[in-house]
């Protein structure tokens, strides 16, 4: 599994990639292989705002549905689209042609409450040993 | 995260072998069962392009024996057992008095006065209770749930897979037939069943021998790319055929003729256990069916999601999933009668979105057992 520094991560297993004042989000590598095959993703509309670690949209696979989360808070500038056609796009490739919001950032100080890519590691190993 | 698996949770004897294949488990009804090994859309794919094999010992074994063994199976299963001939196989469900499902099953008669039940995994013990109290001392009745490894090899080259480690005609079992016979060397019930819509066995084998017949066949399906097959991929396959799952689809609150096996309700083979309550209910009208639905709109309905018509709550889904083969959301659910005709325009209620779907004919995606 990767987990790509440089990345910040939630405990509800989101990425952010902060680029200037705009950041994409979308689902960690370990999220997709919980998940297995994606087969369907929501997600507001472009225009809209997302909320500081609320629920922003569903992904399902061939068995669950989870909620996703927003690592922060901001006005949705671009949807990845693409997804709604090729879901999969989850599972193969959850960094990049996976992604799936773009956000302006409304709240910077958000992201230093998020975990590190070497903190959600270590996260995910105390999870598992929990 | 789902926690650990408990301790007490049931295995069955290839639990090894699954480890060892990368699987991924489940619980499913009180057993760790793998959900999936490389992935359920590739899964479901090798099934319906080529073969898959699974562990499906799960499943309860339940024997019934003796000079009135015919009679305690009529009197405890909705379809005609009578019409069985030795190594033919039927399936049939066991109602209660109310006509409320306690299982689904297939039947198999292994000599005259000799029947072999396959029930589901989570409701072996209810089963076994169930069949004991209605038998009223009339046959002997054992669980041999325990002492049996169950394997299903689905696909079209499921035949070339399984003929040549075999010492009998596969030719010759015909679609719902069951012969005896020996699989390199292991002694085996094999049967042209099973719950994907494919050609292909059930085989049963002593426990013991369960992980040497699963090793044989992976090796014997290698130029057929044969594939483990994981809980997640049956599920999907059986959905698209429409096939209904108990605990989902029937239950002990639905009736057999309410989730459309009417067919193998037999009101007229003499009286069982069931018969007057779904007598009634077939003379007063089905109030409710079991319908095949297919999404319109993008989507997936799920068991338990409202299915409405004219803002009105209408029926519940039951099972969805979206379907690999077709590559769109499918599922079944109970409607009133009233909306249960195939094309029925209805919506589901998804999240507190109501999404366009409508009633559809199953099998989903085209059968392709061999009946001839």
């Amino acid at each position: 599994m990767e987990f790509p520094a440089g990345l910040r991560y939630t405990k509800e297993h989101e990425w952010i990639r902060v680029e200037g004042d705009q950041a994409y989000v979308g689902i960690t590598d370990y999220a997709q292989q919980e998940l297995g095959d994606v087969v369907y993703v929501e997600l507001p509309d472009a225009g809209g705002a997302v909320r500081y670690m609320e629920p922003f949209g569903v992904v399902e696979s061939v068995k669950a549905v989870s909620d996703l989360f927003a690592p922060v808070t901001g006005a949705v500038s671009q949807v990845n689209e693409e997804l709604f056609n090729r879901p999969e796009l989850v599972n193969s490739d959850p960094y990049g042609q996976g992604w799936m919001l773009l956000v302006q950032i409304g709240d910077p100080a958000q992201l230093e409450t998020l975990m590190t890519a070497e903190q959600y590691q270590a996260y995910l190993r105390q999870a598992r040993e929990g | 995260m789902a926690p650990q698996a408990a301790l007490s949770l049931k295995r069955t004897p290839l639990y090894e072998l699954h480890r060892e294949a990368g699987a991924k488990f489940v619980d499913f009804g009180g057993w760790e069962m793998p959900v999936q090994y490389a992935g359920i859309i590739e899964e479901h794919r090798a099934v319906r392009t080529s073969v898959g094999l699974f562990d499906v010992s799960h499943m309860g074994e339940i024997e019934i024996r003796g000079p009135r063994a015919l009679e305690v199976v009529q009197r405890l299963t909705t379809n005609d057992a009578s019409k069985l001939e030795v190594y033919q196989v039927q399936y049939s469900t066991l109602c209660y008095p109310h006509g409320g499902i306690v299982d689904d099953l297939t039947v198999y008669r292994l000599a005259p006065e000799h029947f072999l039940l396959c029930v589901n995994a989570a409701n072996i013990d209810k089963d076994f209770a169930w069949i004991i109290e209605q038998a009223h001392g009339d046959a002997d009745i054992t669980n041999t749930s325990v002492e049996i490894a169950q394997l299903a090899l689905q696909g079209r080259q499921a035949q070339a897979t399984l003929q040549p480690l075999c010492d009998i005609g596969l030719d010759a079992v015909r679609y719902y037939w069951s012969a005896q016979g020996r699989v390199r060397g292991i002694e085996t019930l094999i049967s042209r069943t099973g719950y994907t819509g494919e050609d292909g066995f059930e085989m049963y084998c002593s426990a013991a021998e369960g992980p040497q017949l699963w090793r044989a066949l992976m090796e014997a399906g290698a130029p057929y790319q044969i594939k483990p097959i994981g809980l997640g991929a049956r599920d999907t396959l059986r959905l698209e055929m429409g096939y209904a799952l108990y605990g989902h689809d029937i239950t002990a609150d639905t009736t057999p003729l309410q989730a459309g096996l009417g067919w193998i309700v037999k009101l007229n083979k003499g009286d069982f256990v069931g018969r007057e309550a779904l007598a009634k209910e077939r003379g007063e009208g089905i109030k409710r069916r079991l319908v095949g639905l297919e999404m319109i709109d993008r989507g997936v309905a799920r068991a338990h999601y409202h299915i409405l018509a004219d803002g009105e709550i209408v029926g519940e889904m039951t099972s969805g999933t979206v379907s690999p083969s077709l590559n769109k959301g499918v599922g079944l659910g109970y409607v009133r009668t009233e909306c249960a005709k195939v094309g029925t325009p209805v919506q589901v209620d998804i999240r507190g979105k109501p999404a366009q779907a409508r009633v559809a004919a199953t099998p989903f995606y085209p059968s392709q057992v061999r009946k001839a």
